[in-house]
């Protein structure tokens, strides 16, 4: 039995990289869910405006890094995140004008409005493979690891390593911030107040003379801001490519639905549930149980419950199981 | 006597219009999707055989050749089967260059080109289910089957003394075939595979499949997939959680971006891709050099001996019907006969025209065997201070 080796082992490849990945999808799923919640509809093109918002701190790192700008150990990438963050505002506003606008005035319903974001995604799709190209960038500075493998055995002694990435450890802690940062505002500040006002009852709002153009600008630049910040601590964490933007927007409705469309905190435990199911279902707990029990119990297979490939039947099995018994997720958003 | 002469001159009228008969040949490739870099250049190089048949003006007796482009995506099996569609019934084309990834090959041999009787030649198919397909003598390829690569990388491996590797595989025919491959030359040479798992390209995270594959363990990780694809992300995942440090790539890892993305992260390395010998890549770099494609690029050598082929075979048979110069195939491509090197397509057109017998070795060595594919020539490389480095050939 070792007990340390097995919990080693076991935070190595199941709870840091699932932490970080929970913490990816929750911001994400913020984004989905404040949309949902204020605006009344899903947004598809908002794997899109993720992969927008990270072109643009792509390619402002890559000016700063031609400069010769750096953070020293922490990735260039934060110093291009504001100026990202306005200039996907600016898009996400510009939709919202141009587009949405229109669907509000003639108050459509929430599948054409599904339909409507379809088509803003496909755009933005184009638009991001216009600029940067289908292919993979890489936009990464700074220092790889906060603990690395090597280093953490000869720390320890332990036979099993442990790393912790920058950009795990830059995203759980982003993730934090963002999350402080926007409860705060929802629930302290006057235009927050507001923004939960127009999403409880939209006609009792405007009667107690809430703007409510004000509220669909402000909830659009929160989005903006979540996208962008998502999106890049994502393209830092694997790498940045268009394509997986799309891929990402599946496990990221998941959570959004699991936690319960429209509840920002359902958002982030959806985001976790997701992403914990995913990799630990599907691990082979032989490594860990080989520490964990005495050596005659040593398990001879795999010791597998279900293999990789079913990865995502896992998160859709209980995103189909969590609306059967409790349709408005595990926090109580809107009914769908 | 009159009517003899007008008979006469109508013959001659209808044998010169034979003789300027014109042919087309479809090239189809994934023009778009996950291999359009590699396809960028496969396709110029298809055309540099056309084009150089046709301005010799000595096929059939000076017919014109011209190249008919179609798309299959790569992956877009319906696609593929509708562009090969549309080129075999409305623009006639008399033979296929293509397609490029397996299953979309396999899709477009069953549902084209063997109910309208089209030869087709893969220069880049190379899942070895390709290998027992039901082809009607049509389907011929200039690159090996992957059981060939299985069995080499097994060699590799166990000539370095490792006898133990996790294996990962890209979710399609090539991942699962050539990971299949794998397995049963490794087993049979001793060695043991822990666990061979499918990943799936382009997903946001790795860390569940790099989870099950490390707790296998293995000396070496055999990464069997895509490098702009889930290959590069499995590599990624596993090296940052220190699951493994030495990989062994197949071919669709190993191009200058997976030195680009790695370096020095993953020296001791191996991999080995299907690659002509030097001297036959120096000289297809001589000939077709300036044409705007990089002639030493994956497959492009293949995709202009696979074009060559059938207008060779057409000329050995004197016919341009596909049900005719199916049979020539494997003759001009193998011995006996006067060896042909890439450039020489001219030189080779008056020997079939003589009645004589040629053996094209063209861009990559070309020696068909079995049901009709190449039997390979494989460069074993392995990366070391951060380049990568050609161990030697087989």
């Amino acid at each position: 039995m070792d007990t340390l080796n097995a919990l080693v082992a076991f935070s190595n490849f199941v709870a840091i990289p699932a932490v970080a990945y929970g913490s990816q999808l929750a911001l994400g799923a913020l984004g989905v869910t404040l949309v949902y919640g204020v605006l009344r509809f899903s947004n598809f093109a908002h794997g899109d405006t993720m992969a927008f918002g990270a072109m643009i701190v792509v390619l402002l790192t890559w000016l700063l890094q031609s400069w010769g700008v750096s953070l020293g150990p922490l990735p260039t990438a934060l110093l291009a995140l504001p100026v990202g963050i306005i200039v996907t505002a600016g898009l996400l506003v510009a939709t919202d004008q141009l587009v949405y606008r229109f669907y509000r005035k003639h108050k459509s319903p929430p599948v054409i409005f599904l339909i409507v974001s379809l088509g803003v995604m496909f755009i933005m799709n184009g638009l991001v493979r216009f600029v940067i190209g289908p292919g993979d960038q890489r936009f990464f500075d700074g220092q790889r690891f906060i603990v690395s493998v090597r280093e953490f055995k000869a720390m320890t002694g332990l036979r099993e390593g442990l790393a912790i990435k920058t950009t795990q450890g830059l995203t759980v802690v982003t993730a934090v911030i963002v999350v402080a940062v926007l409860f705060w505002f929802l629930n302290k500040t006057r235009t927050g107040k507001s923004m939960r006002a127009y999403s409880d009852n939209e006609d009792l709002a405007l009667l107690s003379g809430i703007n409510p153009e004000r509220v669909v600008l402000v909830t659009w630049l929160i989005v903006a801001a979540l996208a962008t910040v998502a999106g890049a601590l994502y393209g830092l964490d694997k790498s940045f490519k268009p394509f997986v933007y799309f891929q990402l927007l599946l496990p990221v409705f998941a959570s959004a639905i699991v936690g319960g469309l429209g509840n920002p905190v359902g958002a982030i435990a959806g985001g976790f549930v997701i992403a914990f199911s995913e990799v630990t279902v599907t691990y082979a707990w032989k490594k860990v149980l080989v520490y964990a029990l005495p050596d005659q119990w040593e398990p001879s297979g795999l010791m597998q419950l279900l293999t990789t490939d079913y990865k995502f039947a896992v998160s859709f099995v209980i995103l189909v199981i969590v609306l059967l018994f409790r349709p408005t997720g595990l926090f109580r958003g809107k009914a769908l | 006597m009159k009517k003899l002469l007008t008979a006469t001159a109508a013959c001659a009228l209808l044998a010169g219009a034979a003789a300027a008969e014109e042919i087309k040949i479809g090239v189809i490739l994934g023009f778009t999707g996950p291999i359009e870099s590699t396809v960028a250049h496969m396709g110029p190089a298809a055309d540099l055989a056309i084009k150089e048949v046709s301005d010799s003006g000595k096929l059939l007796g000076g017919a014109t050749v011209t190249p008919v482009h179609g798309d299959t995506g790569c992956i877009d099996s319906a696609g593929a089967v509708a562009a090969t569609e549309r080129l075999v019934t409305a623009d006639g084309v008399k033979g296929i260059v293509g397609g490029d990834c397996s299953g979309v090959t396999g899709a477009m041999l069953q549902n084209v080109a063997r109910p309208n009787g089209v030869v087709m030649i893969s220069p880049s198919a190379t899942s070895p289910g390709l290998t027992t397909a039901e082809d009607d003598g049509l389907f011929f390829r200039t690159a090996p089957s992957d059981a060939r690569q299985g069995k080499i990388m097994a060699d590799i491996m166990m000539d370095q003394g490792i006898e133990s590797a996790a294996v990962t595989y890209t979710n399609n025919d090539y991942g699962k075939g050539l990971a299949d491959a794998f397995q049963a030359a490794y087993e049979a040479a001793g060695g043991t595979v822990t666990l061979s798992a499918p990943h799936e390209d382009g997903k946001a995270d790795y860390s569940a499949e790099i989870g099950a594959l490390a707790s296998a363990g293995g000396d070496r990780l055999v990464v069997a997939g895509y490098v702009d694809q889930g290959g590069s992300g499995m590599v990624r995942a596993a090296l940052d959680s220190g699951a493994f440090d030495t990989f062994q790539f197949v071919d669709g890892m190993i191009s200058d971006k997976l030195i680009e993305n790695f370096g020095a992260e993953i020296d001791g390395s191996a991999g080995q891709h299907p690659s002509p010998s030097p001297e036959l890549a120096a000289r297809f770099k001589e000939i077709a050099g300036g044409n705007g494609f990089e002639p030493t690029y994956a497959f492009a050598p293949e995709s202009y001996d696979a074009a060559a082929l059938i207008l060779l075979a057409m000329q050995a048979a004197g016919s341009s019907e596909p049900a005719d110069y199916k049979s020539k195939v494997m003759e001009v491509a193998n011995a006996p006969g006067e060896p042909i090197q890439a450039g020489e397509l001219a030189k080779a057109l008056d020997i079939l025209a003589a009645g004589g017998d040629i053996d094209y070795i063209g861009a990559t060595g070309v020696e068909l065997v079995g049901p009709g594919e190449a039997a390979g020539n494989y460069r074993e490389m392995t990366v070391e201070g951060g380049m990568d480095k050609t161990v030697g050939f087989r």
